[in-house]
């Protein structure tokens, strides 16, 4: 990290955590922030390295059962995504990312284990898995509007005190059938796995603008175009 | 035929029956309808039609259907060989290919990966042949670690022999539960699903290509006595000789099937500079790789399911002047989730002209925006070609790039070519 006013964009753990197009978050924020003339730099952080505690968005994406427990292994040992959190750091994780950031989750047999604790969130294993679209209304007090995605996870989710629910679900299943994802400060957790900020231009920004301020807007373009293809197709 | 059961010659029958009027009323191959009437009858039949044969079963994510054609046509050297060539490879292919050809001693079978483990079991195969494991589909697929250690528990209670991929860590973890190994070093291009130890999930060494090793728990790439020389088109055998490949099939994905027939031939009893002869002779295997000529225009064919199926393809597109069509649906045989087409690095095909077709064009189009590569959105072939000619009335080429089921549209549109 040597350029001190870049907006440093740090992906967790591309070796465990990124299973559906993960990537594409760390791509969109980059390109939606130099749009406007803010310069970037993208980490990659492997799960054999310590966590930079400078950064402003930390991403975390999915994985499967076992690449997610050894993440929240890891990260806990390493401390430093606790600790860049605690200092007022973005937090963005998708799907088993999303999880593995609560107090708790479940294994493969649904025995709780320790999450990061960043997020007040506890997950647990459904009855069954939640494959498909999802549609879903973001806290009017984000101003997003609504948001689409794909999710596949048996996760079930409870939000606790400190934390509040993304979303309320339109379509598909999110936490509980209700609500979908969860926020607490510029900690943001969500089921709609892979490239959910290229597929909601208006998430992305809201994450940038948390760390840079008032954004200037963004001629509409392909991002725009396909975030309304698939609402529609999602409320058919 | 005499020597099945009648209960069991019953089912062939009928299966085979069922298989015709698939194909007479052109609604299918008959290969899946086929074996489904005949599991009805026999449960046990898969068993008993693979018995006294010696079977080679071969599964990957990405190849199957290319390296089962190839060891095939190595095989048939002796005779008849019992196979599923159209790729219906699931138990109900695997009936109806071996009750289709009964007096075949050889076989080869491709295996969706799921299935492997039951189909070991009940066909008890000389040969068991792995390549690759990469993330496919994964709203209907399995996870690939959890696929990687059943297929590893499933041989190590089996007598099959393995040849495999080393090159692959999923892979050569699985096959190393297995009593016998043949190794070949085949290659492996897409590395994003295997940066962790499949033992115990530690960080993997990786520093020289192809070879890997856990530094937590020392599981290590297994030594090969077979392997593929990209850069000099060179299959280097167990007898230390060097000999061209000259595949005409494109690419190195294909070297690396050449490669894996060729060590499997052997376990045969085929030379390999014999077996190689053959392979040369298999120019397209199912519509893949073939080319259309349409409006004075050679559109060759590339089917590319996933990551790094479209990683492979990149790298066998004609120089930057062909411009290439990329083509992705999102029906369920393709997965419903097009978050796949974010692993891809599109970055090589700056330099072309580029058009996005298909369902989900939408979705290709942004992806290509984010990389910054200029494209052109279009419906079908016939109106790309009409615009290139109107460019370039002098344009001979052109590349197609498309995942299952846009591709098989646009192979249908074009009269089903082989």
């Amino acid at each position: 990290m040597t350029n001190t006013s870049a907006l440093r964009i740090v992906w967790i753990y591309p070796d465990l955590l990124s299973t559906y197009g993960d990537q594409g978050n760390a791509l969109i924020l980059k390109r939606r922030a130099e749009l406007r003339g803010i310069p970037t730099e993208t980490v990659h952080v492997y799960s054999s390295d310590p966590v930079p505690e400078q950064g402003d968005i930390y991403l975390l994406g999915g994985g499967e059962d076992r690449p997610q427990i050894l993440a929240a292994e890891r990260l806990r040992a390493d401390g430093g995504l606790a600790r860049a959190a605690a200092r007022g750091a973005c937090v963005f994780a998708v799907c088993a990312g999303y999880q593995i950031i609560g107090e708790s989750y479940g294994d493969d047999e649904s025995n709780p284990l320790p999450g990061v604790g960043i997020l007040d969130i506890r997950s647990g294993r459904g009855q069954s898995r939640a494959v498909g679209e999802i549609v879903a209304d973001v806290d009017p007090a984000l101003g997003v509007g609504r948001i689409t995605g794909f999710e596949n996870h048996q996760g079930r989710t409870a939000i606790g005190p400190s934390a509040k629910p993304l979303s309320t679900t339109v379509r598909g299943i999110g936490n509980d059938d209700r609500t979908e994802g969860a926020y607490q400060g510029q900690v943001l957790g969500t089921y709609l796995h892979g490239p959910a900020l290229p597929r909601n231009p208006e998430l992305a920004d809201l994450l940038l603008r948390w760390r840079v301020g008032p954004l200037a807007p963004l001629a509409p373009s392909w991002g725009e175009r396909l975030h309304d293809e698939r609402l529609a197709a999602g409320m058919r | 035929m005499s020597e099945l059961p009648l209960r069991a010659q019953l089912a062939s029958v009928l299966g085979r029956s069922a298989a015709g009027l698939s194909r007479a009323t052109g609604r299918g191959d008959g290969s899946v309808i086929g074996g489904r009437v005949a599991l009805k009858v026999e449960p046990d039949l898969l068993a008993k039609l693979a018995r006294g044969r010696r079977l080679a079963l071969v599964s990957a994510t990405n190849g199957k259907t290319t390296t089962t054609r190839l060891i095939a046509q190595a095989l048939r050297e002796f005779g008849d060989v019992a196979t599923n060539e159209f790729g219906a490879n699931m138990p109900t292919g695997h009936i109806t290919a071996l009750s289709d050809n009964q007096s075949a001693v050889n076989g080869v079978l491709e295996v969706d990966e799921k299935y492997l483990p039951q189909v070991l079991i009940a066909t008890q195969p000389a040969f068991v042949v792995l390549m690759n494991l990469s993330r496919d589909q994964m709203d209907r697929a399995s996870e690939i670690n959890l696929l990687a250690k059943k297929w590893r528990v499933a041989l190590g209670k089996s007598n099959a022999h393995v040849i495999a991929n080393a090159d692959d860590p999923l892979v050569a973890w699985a096959g190393l539960g297995a009593p016998n190994a043949t190794w070949v070093s085949a290659g492996q291009r897409w590395k994003e699903d295997s940066w962790c130890c499949p033992e115990c999930g530690g960080h993997l060494k990786r520093d020289v290509d192809p070879y890997w090793e856990c530094p937590e728990c020392g599981l290590a790439r297994p030594e090969t006595t077979w392997a593929v020389d990209n850069d000099s088109d060179v299959l280097l055998t167990p007898e230390g000789q060097r000999l061209k490949l000259r595949m005409n099939l494109p690419g190195d994905a294909n070297r690396a099937n050449a490669a894996i027939a060729a060590a499997t031939a052997a376990g045969y009893g085929i030379h390999p500079e014999r077996t190689l002869e053959r392979l040369r002779e298999v120019t397209s295997v199912a519509g893949r790789y073939t080319s259309v000529v349409t409006m004075g225009v050679e559109v060759r064919l590339l089917l590319s399911k996933n990551p790094a199926g479209w990683l492979e393809s990149f790298a066998v597109l004609d120089p930057p002047r062909t411009p290439v069509i990329l083509a992705v649906n999102a029906q369920v045989p393709d997965g419903k989730d097009t978050s796949w087409l974010w692993d891809v690095d599109y970055t090589v095909l700056r330099d072309r002209r580029v058009f996005v077709m298909g369902e989900r064009r939408t979705d290709l189009a942004l992806r290509l925006e984010t990389d910054g590569v200029q494209f052109e959105v279009a419906e079908r072939v016939d109106e790309v070609l009409g615009r290139l000619k109107a460019d370039q009335p002098d344009i001979t080429k052109v590349d197609l790039i498309a995942n299952y089921t846009a591709f098989q549209q646009i192979r249908t549109a074009y009269g089903r070519v082989q």
